[in-house]
């Protein structure tokens, strides 16, 4: 997030993209609320489902998935035209509108309509809601990040935000609402192929000459694959082995029949994790880790919030935390780590990681810090761009939209998204196991509207075939107006109902994220 | 913001801005002054009077809760007339109710049973009369039992104001009121998503956490403040610890953002996992086809001589890393710093895109 959770509540204006925020980020999801009902902020809901917080919205628009760039173009197209965009702001801090306003010139309320089904007027009216607030905030989440157009969905929202002189402003932003709790910090600490710890890229040399010198090791520069880029390396032979630290693929992952043959095509496979889940079932060796209640350190959450965790109780058996058991096998290769504690390592992170370097345990022992806090006497960071941006000017992207990589037709005439619903989580390796968890969603349901439940004879309860170009499950209806006629709404938590059989693996070229939200399915009555 | 004025409590000049009140000021200047009802954060109702002061030249004694405080304003906290009023209110909620302290879960953390003993009550003047509701007992997470309920309205307002879940109110008039979902409905059946708000703002017994049933005395818990593991908004929890288990987690107000306090049904309900009988124990190893069991030093042994052997027949790119997401900051940078520094490779990715 550019900006900080508590702004939320207290902004004039809220615009959700792609976030069904009352069932994945709760306490955001009660922010917006209660900015809505108890501080009188006005609620812009664009989502093709009709979430919880539409209940709640002034305006809902309710695109066809995967027309997102259209949309926003579309908002951008009506207050530039009727010129309420921040003059004065995109003048000085920011480059290329003109690029931008010829792009969103043919993106015309009625054009949009025909693309993304959101009447027309109803788009002028959201538009001057965003544009005429003093203060704006854009929440968003895999509803604009999961498409092969996830990165021009994401430059749309960030255009969208410079336009109205929304960014380095208290209440405003370009907010992405991370989903695991530690993502955010995986990514600043370098768990990606073309960088290392703060976003210092792998093939700058001046960046490897320093993680070279702290570690006494040479560096490779050359970027290496992504997740989403490994079945296909390993299909293909270059990648032999594959270790993996608590994560479940085999569940997660786009198209998980081609997964699993890759999967199976390693000579060695090692998995580390609290469970032994989908994944580990087929691995080689199955190290036993601690669980988040059974160790020390931070996560950072979606606000660049640095926060410690705390060990409360003892680890099963002989199970242990990643960080040793990591240290013990870098050791054994001849590479000794030696660190007494999670802290010492926090130590280390700092010295190579600028936005951190302020961040000491005993600073956050009482309330975490949000980065960039570069020194110690550095209260942390509340939203970011505040007089300028990292590159100096903001720079507009012109977007064209580009529709979803694959789109029903006569054989698969609906679309299938999906996601997660409040009482489940990810692949249900932990959430299945809690009892109550399990009371209120014991299994998983296929949320199809009335209208096409009738058409296709589906009462609720009844079990329904899905099928797409790559695979087939079934699950029960359950009969919602949530999702659009034509949309079927599905989420991932189950095994027995492994969704990710169906879904499309066509990445954004960029973020390299597959497309979840949308894929061309058949649904039938079993 | 309004000028500051003098106002005085118990003989003591105080400071005060005209939108606190009574009870604000006091609390701010570590004065007593007993409450049930009130709930900070959530609108001031004045419902139980418990927290009735004795304010000068007024007609009656006032509820510190509600009244904001006036220029020259004189307070008194405590006197005869006002611990007999309080006195009153406390000994008709007592005989209103089942509140049998011996298996209550709250004993030892219950605002009416400290509020008896603060005023001195051995028994309430009048017969005690508990309403014969039964008890919800429909899931297995929160347990309500109204017959302990003193109709404060802290969870009614926990659920519109502060979760916004819009669940909760009043119904019926009278010795009949009651809290709850709409159409006198359980929890379970409701709208209710089961954050758990109502049984943390729930001063007494009614409403708990059905799952640490008998499972501690409050006095015996070590509270851990830790992270949630769930999604990305890192609420803070208080995991409740007795005998070396996790019983239950509570959120904490005093811990400010980013949730203040509040949580959802994961993080509160979620951590199931934590002793799972299915947690791993011990490192497995593939011996003819099946995972079986083996040492520390047999599984590193063997992940070493094989990356090794790997690495040496297909370069250090032919190993790739999934870091996770689910793991501290401290464990994602030893993991890449593990691949890039020993193994070589800048094949290290995690599932940031899933």
């Amino acid at each position: 997030m550019t900006n900080s959770i508590e702004e939320i509540e207290f902004t004039d204006v809220i615009l959700a993209t792609g976030t069904n925020t009352t069932e994945n980020h709760p306490m955001i999801g009660a922010r917006v609320k209660r900015a809505v009902r108890q501080h009188g902020a006005k609620l812009i809901v664009i989502d093709p489902r009709e979430i919880g917080l539409v209940k709640y919205a002034n305006i809902w628009l309710r695109q066809k998935p995967g027309t997102d760039v259209a949309v926003l173009n579309g908002l951008m197209n009506i207050i530039i035209g009727e010129n309420l965009y921040a003059k004065e702001y995109v003048d000085t801090r920011t480059e290329q509108f003109d690029a931008l306003k010829e792009v969103v010139a043919k993106y015309t309320p009625e054009y949009v309509e025909e693309i993304s089904g959101v009447p027309a007027e109803d788009l002028k009216r959201a538009a001057r809601m965003y544009a005429e607030a003093d203060k704006a905030a854009i929440l968003y989440a895999m509803g604009i990040t999961q498409h092969w157009t996830g990165t021009d969905n994401v430059k749309s929202c960030a255009n969208l935000a410079m336009l109205c002189g929304n960014i380095g402003i208290a209440g405003g932003g370009v907010n992405p609402l991370r989903g695991q709790n530690n993502v955010q910090g995986a990514c600043d600490m370098g768990a990606l192929p073309n960088v290392f710890p703060a976003y210092q890229q792998v093939a700058n040399d001046d960046a490897r000459t320093r993680f070279e010198k702290a570690w006494n090791v040479s560096l490779s520069g050359t970027p290496g694959l992504t997740v989403t880029e490994m079945p296909d390396a390993v299909l293909e032979g270059t990648i032999k082995a594959l270790y993996i630290m608590g994560e479940n693929p085999m569940m997660s992952d786009p198209d998980t029949t081609h997964l699993e043959k890759a999967l199976k095509k390693l000579d060695f496979l090692v998995c580390q994790d609290i469970f032994l889940n989908e994944t580990g079932e087929l691995a080689d060796v199955v190290l036993p880790s601690a669980c988040f209640a059974e160790k020390d350190g931070t996560y950072t959450n979606t606000e660049r919030r640095v926060q410690r965790v705390r060990k409360a109780v003892d680890a099963p058996g002989s199970a242990k935390p990643d960080w040793q058991i990591i240290s013990e096998l870098a050791t054994k290769m001849g590479y000794p780590m030696n660190y007494d504690s999670a802290e010492e390592i926090m130590n280390e992170i700092r010295t190579l990681t600028p936005s951190y370097a302020g961040v000491t345990y005993s600073r956050i022992e009482e309330e975490g810090l949000q980065w960039p806090c570069p020194t110690e006497d550095h209260p942390g960071t509340q939203y970011l761009h505040k007089d300028q941006f990292t590159r100096g000017r903001g720079l507009f992207h012109a977007v064209e939209y580009i529709p979803p990589a694959e789109l029903p037709d006569e054989e698969y005439p609906f679309i299938l998204s999906t996601g997660r619903v409040l009482y489940q989580y990810h692949t249900g390796t932990m959430s299945r196991r809690a009892k109550g968890l399990v009371e209120r969603f014991p299994e998983s349901l296929v949320e199809i509207n009335p209208d096409d439940a009738r058409k296709l004879g589906i009462n609720e309860g009844a079990t329904i075939e899905v099928t797409s170009r790559r695979g087939k499950v079934a699950a029960k209806a359950k009969i919602t107006k949530s999702p659009p006629q034509g949309t079927i709404f599905m989420n991932f938590h189950f095994s027995e109902v492994a969704v990710n059989k169906l879904t499309n693996p066509a990445l954004d070229p960029i973020g390299k994220i597959p497309e979840y939200k949308v894929c061309a399915v058949k649904v039938e009555a079993a | 913001m309004a000028e500051k004025f003098q106002i005085t409590i118990d003989g003591r000049e105080i400071e005060a801005s005209p939108e606190q009140t009574i009870l604000e000021v006091a609390r701010e200047n570590g004065i007593y002054i007993p409450t049930l009802c009130y709930y900070k954060g959530t609108t001031n109702v004045g419902a139980c009077r418990v927290c009735v002061v004795d304010v000068e030249n007024a007609r009656s004694l006032v509820a510190a809760c509600a009244m904001p405080v006036s220029p020259e304003m004189v307070v008194t906290t405590d006197s005869d007339r006002i611990r007999e009023a309080r006195k009153l209110v406390v000994e008709l909620l007592w005989a209103s109710g089942d509140h049998n302290c011996l298996t209550c879960e709250k004993n030892g953390n219950c605002e009416l049973q400290d509020l008896i003993y603060y005023l001195g009550i051995e028994q309430p003047r009048f017969t005690i009369e508990p309403p014969g509701y039964p008890k919800e007992d429909t899931n297995s997470m929160i347990q309500r039992d109204l017959n302990k309920c003193i109709l404060c309205g802290r969870c009614v307002r926990a659920c519109n104001e502060i979760q916004v879940n819009e669940v909760l109110d009043f119904s019926g008039r009278g010795s009949r009121s009651k809290v709850g979902p709409a159409f006198d409905m359980d929890y379970f059946s409701s709208d209710c998503v089961f954050c758990g708000e109502c049984a943390d703002a729930c001063p007494v017994g009614a409403i708990t956490f059905k799952q640490a049933r008998f499972a501690g005395r409050p006095w015996e818990l070590e509270k851990v403040r830790t992270t949630c593991p769930y999604c990305g908004v890192g609420c803070q929890i208080d995991l409740n610890i007795h005998k070396g288990k996790i019983i239950k987690v509570t959120g904490n107000r005093n811990y400010g953002n980013p949730n203040l306090g509040s949580l959802c049904v994961k993080g509160r309900f979620g951590i199931d996992f934590i002793d799972d009988p299915d947690r791993l124990t011990t490192p497995l190893i593939r011996k003819n086809g099946k995972l079986t069991e083996a040492s520390w030093e047999e599984a590193i042994g063997l992940i070493t001589e094989k990356l090794t052997s790997i690495k040496g027949e297909h370069g250090p790119d032919s190993i790739a890393g999934f870091s996770s997401a689910r793991c501290t900051n401290e464990e994602n940078y030893l993991f890449q710093k593990f691949m890039r520094g020993v193994i070589g490779t800048n094949n290290v990715d995690h599932c940031a895109r899933l």
